[in-house]
């Protein structure tokens, strides 16, 4: 995530998330996946919605929306589970949908405005505005750890 | 030269090669004057040499070489042996398998060990000042080292008539020589020229195989004379060394043939190299030469040649493993096809690819299975260390090496073994002076035992020692807080053996350096029980301890039982389960604050799997039955309630990944026939 910020240009996957759009670099991402049977796993956060069956392996998938302490929406038929591999973990997070894959300059990033004040503040790392599209990017290290 | 091709084999046949080395000085160590043994550690220690020489690693090259001496001098009955040689070349063992282990780990394998070095060569030297001890094979006066049959006698005899010279002609070549078939076909190219080589030893077809170390032996008749056959074969590069003999006709006697055993014998006795006394059929190149196979008594070293086994890189059985994991999930999709479509031929089909899969999990489990001799063969000299640390006598007895288990479980089971082992030493097993006073023999035994029964295998750490002081253990328990007195009170003699397990304890009155700081035997604990194992501990004050070791078979494919909850199905792995059973809701009866039934004249206390899993209900039920399974965790029951029984099937274990860890009472998931996952409960985490 940070040695992308370095490079000129990088590839973002942007989702929706509420009325919000976020973006996450290319290279975290394994995999955009329709919603399927999700196994819940008793006494976990909240937000971990439980287990899926990702071709024979077992990915745990958190609610991104709850994660972000968003307000809890159903699930459409735009929901999606976009699979994130970090470091040694693979996690899939649910998004309202999954929307488009940008590249965006380096130098379009600006550190994150002090002013958002809400808990989702602590998971960005920094905005983009492309056009008049404002992309919040997600610091997926924070986003994953540690379980609070 | 490019090594890393061959790294992984030299590390893996410098670890057979030490492990033979220190079996056979065990052995040696009791038989101090047989001296075969040491010829088979001479062996080892030659071929280590010469591989590590060839991929470069001096310092191992150099150490083996010095150790290598010494046990040459003892083998020529230079040296004799005594605890005090066994001790250094014991040391030099243990730096070499160091060395090896810093190889594997990526180092270079240099390391100091210049006193050992310093006292091997004190050895050699001590009572011979033969520098190079290697070089008396090749002296004229040594009897013939090949033999020859009534063939070759004629050949030689006859060719002796018409002006021949006959010749033995030994050729060494260089420790770091490559090409050593290419080398090898130079010489025979040279000898050829000059006249006819009558026999070889090794074969022909083994020296162009490059099967033998450094030296080989060629039978050869020609006009020229020994000197002129000398310096032409020198002039090969990479020949170290060679030595023409005239060959003795007057060997060919009778009586050579009665003494042939006895010459193979003094032959692979005095050859510095390992060479193969004909055990296959020797025949002359050039010339057809009957084959005939010498009597010569087979080495022992070289015994295995009817055993036809191949080396198979473990990671492509982890793959066949994966592979057929996925084909198993496949099968359960397929048989639960088959019940919904319910048409008779596929129902057969599917029957018969089971039965088939079955067979093929089974082999491919046994494909896996590895001796626990891999992990024991270490122990006998971490015994002979332990008991000379701390002046105690130990015999350990080890029963059942050839029983199989999963490498997977094999390549964790070695630590904690070696803290029970460890502990039984130390704390079990008193000193001679103790044991004479209560009437024990001086030598304490240990007996490390494994054996299979079910689907587990057993291992066992006996020994006759003083067994645990029930009220040493419940103090201390107490004392740490492990326990309270009120609980002790309650408690069995068994459950107090098993506190030694708990965190936190230490019983020996000295913390000593062998079996640890009370940081050990819980380790223990959790490993085994992370293998899906179990331990429990047997003693009797004074008589001994048994510490038994129960490990399933296998980890990856296990049996199941499937449940629903609600909507929710788990699985309950069948080695935890004894029985299932439907009780109404009237036999259960409160104790406490413990919903418990009467289960054969047992109370067993009730776990909602509803409550604990958190199921989220739709409605309240109030069933007037209930299913139950009933698990067990060692001694203890319990009694699980699901909403029904769903069937027992075979799954493959999966992990919930890294980044769901440490999840209460589930120790892994699994996907089922219609592609959801499923999760496994722990039984052990939900009895306490």
């Amino acid at each position: 995530m940070t040695n992308a910020v370095e490079q000129e240009n990088i590839k973002v996957i942007v989702f929706q998330l509420a009325d919000k759009e976020y973006a996450i670099p290319v290279s975290h991402v394994q995999g955009i996946e329709k919603l399927m049977h999700i196994t819940r796993v008793p006494k976990t956060e909240k937000y971990v919605k439980g287990v899926i069956n990702l071709r024979g392996v077992v990915t745990p998938i958190i609610d991104l929306r709850e994660r972000f302490e968003l307000p809890i929406s159903e699930h459409e038929e735009t929901t999606r589970i976009i699979i994130i591999s970090l470091e040694d973990m693979e996690v899939g997070f649910v998004v309202d949908s999954a929307n488009d894959v940008l590249d965006i300059p380096a130098s379009s990033i600006e550190p994150q405005p002090e002013v958002v004040g809400s808990l989702e503040e602590e998971f960005i790392s920094g905005v983009a505005k492309i056009g008049k599209r404002l992309l919040i990017l997600l610091h997926l290290e924070k986003v994953l750890n540690p379980l609070k | 030269m490019e090594v890393n091709q061959y790294l992984e084999m030299f590390i893996e046949e410098s670890k057979e090669h030490l492990q033979a080395c220190s079996e056979h000085l065990l052995e040696l160590e009791k038989n101090p004057d047989d001296l075969a043994i040491v010829g088979e550690i001479f062996r080892s220690a030659h071929t280590l040499k010469g591989m590590s020489a060839t991929m470069g690693f001096e310092d191992l090259a150099d150490l083996t070489h010095k150790m290598e001496n010494v046990l040459d001098a003892i083998r020529n009955e230079k040296i004799h042996v005594s605890p005090e040689i066994l001790d250094i070349v014991f040391e030099s063992v243990d730096h070499l398998e160091e060395m090896v282990m810093d190889i594997a780990n990526g180092g270079d394998g240099k390391r100091d060990v210049s006193s050992t070095v310093a006292q091997l060569k004190r050895i050699e030297s001590g009572e011979e000042a033969l520098p190079e001890v290697v070089a008396t094979v090749a002296t004229p006066e040594v009897p013939s080292v090949l033999e020859y049959d009534g063939f070759e006698q004629t050949v030689i005899t006859q060719s002796a008539e018409q002006g021949f010279n006959a010749f033995e002609i030994s050729v060494r070549l260089r420790e770091d020589c490559l090409l050593k078939a290419a080398r090898v076909f130079m010489v025979f190219e040279i000898l050829e020229k000059d006249g006819d080589v009558i026999k070889s030893t090794p074969s022909v077809e083994k020296l162009e195989d490059e099967q033998f170390d450094q030296q080989f032996y060629v039978a050869f008749v020609t006009k020229e004379s020994a000197e002129d056959m000398q310096k032409k074969l020198m002039k090969v590069s990479e020949v170290d060394e060679v030595s023409v003999a005239k060959i003795n006709q007057e060997q060919f006697s009778e009586k050579q043939y009665e003494a042939n055993e006895e010459v193979a014998a003094t032959a692979t006795a005095t050859a510095t190299t390992p060479v193969e006394i004909v055990d296959t059929p020797v025949e002359a190149p050039a010339k057809p030469a009957p084959a005939k196979s010498t009597p010569a008594k087979a080495d022992k070293s070289h015994a295995p040649v009817g055993n036809k086994t191949i080396r198979v890189n473990i990671e492509r059985l982890d793959i066949l493993m994966n592979l057929f994991e996925e084909l198993v999930i496949d099968r359960g999709r397929l048989q639960s096809i088959a019940t919904e479509v319910n048409h008779g031929e596929l129902n057969e089909t599917v029957e018969r690819m089971s039965r088939v899969m079955g067979d093929l999990q089974t082999i491919i489990l046994t494909m896996r299975m590895v001796p626990v001799e891999t992990v024991f063969n270490r122990f006998p000299k971490m015994i002979r260390q332990l008991s000379r640390d701390l002046n105690k006598k130990i015999n350990l007895e080890i029963i059942g090496a050839e029983t199989e288990l999963d490498r997977t479980v094999i390549d964790e089971i070695g630590d904690p073994l070696v803290h029970l082992i460890r502990n039984s030493v130390d704390h079990g097993i008193e000193n001679p002076t103790t044991r004479r006073a209560k009437g024990k023999p001086e030598e304490g035994t240990v007996v490390l035992r494994a054996y299979h029964s079910g689907n587990y295998v057993f291992i066992e750490i006996e020994d006759d020692g003083a067994g645990i002081n029930r009220e040493k253990v419940l103090a201390k328990a107490i004392s740490k807080g492990v326990v309270t007195r009120e609980q002790s009170l309650a408690m069995s003699d068994n459950q107090i053996n098993e506190l030694i397990l708990a965190s936190g304890f230490s019983t020996a009155d000295v913390i000593s350096d062998v079996s640890g700081r009370g940081v050990g035997l819980d380790v223990v604990k959790t490993t085994i029980e992370s293998l899906g194992g179990n331990i429990s501990i047997e003693s009797t004050q004074d008589v001994g301890s048994i510490f038994s070791i129960q490990l399933p078979l296998t980890l990856s494919i296990i049996s199941v039982m499937l449940v629903e909850i609600e909507k929710e199905i788990y699985a309950i792995p069948l080695s935890s389960i004894i029985e299932t059973s439907i009780i109404r809701s009237s036999d259960i009866m409160n104790a406490h604050n413990q919903k418990v039934i009467d289960f054969r004249g047992k109370v067993v206390p009730l776990v909602f799997l509803e409550e604990i899993f958190e199921v989220p209900r739709k409605e309240l039920q109030d069933d007037e039955f209930h299913s139950v399974v009933i698990v067990r965790k060692g001694e203890k029951l319990a009694g699980l309630v699901v909403d029904s029984f769903i069937g027992q099937q075979e799954i493959v274990l999966k992990s919930l990944g890294n980044y769901l860890t440490n999840i209460f009472a589930i120790s892994g998931a699994t996907i089922l026939g219609n592609g959801k996952v499923a999760l496994i409960v722990d039984c052990n985490a939900l009895i306490k």
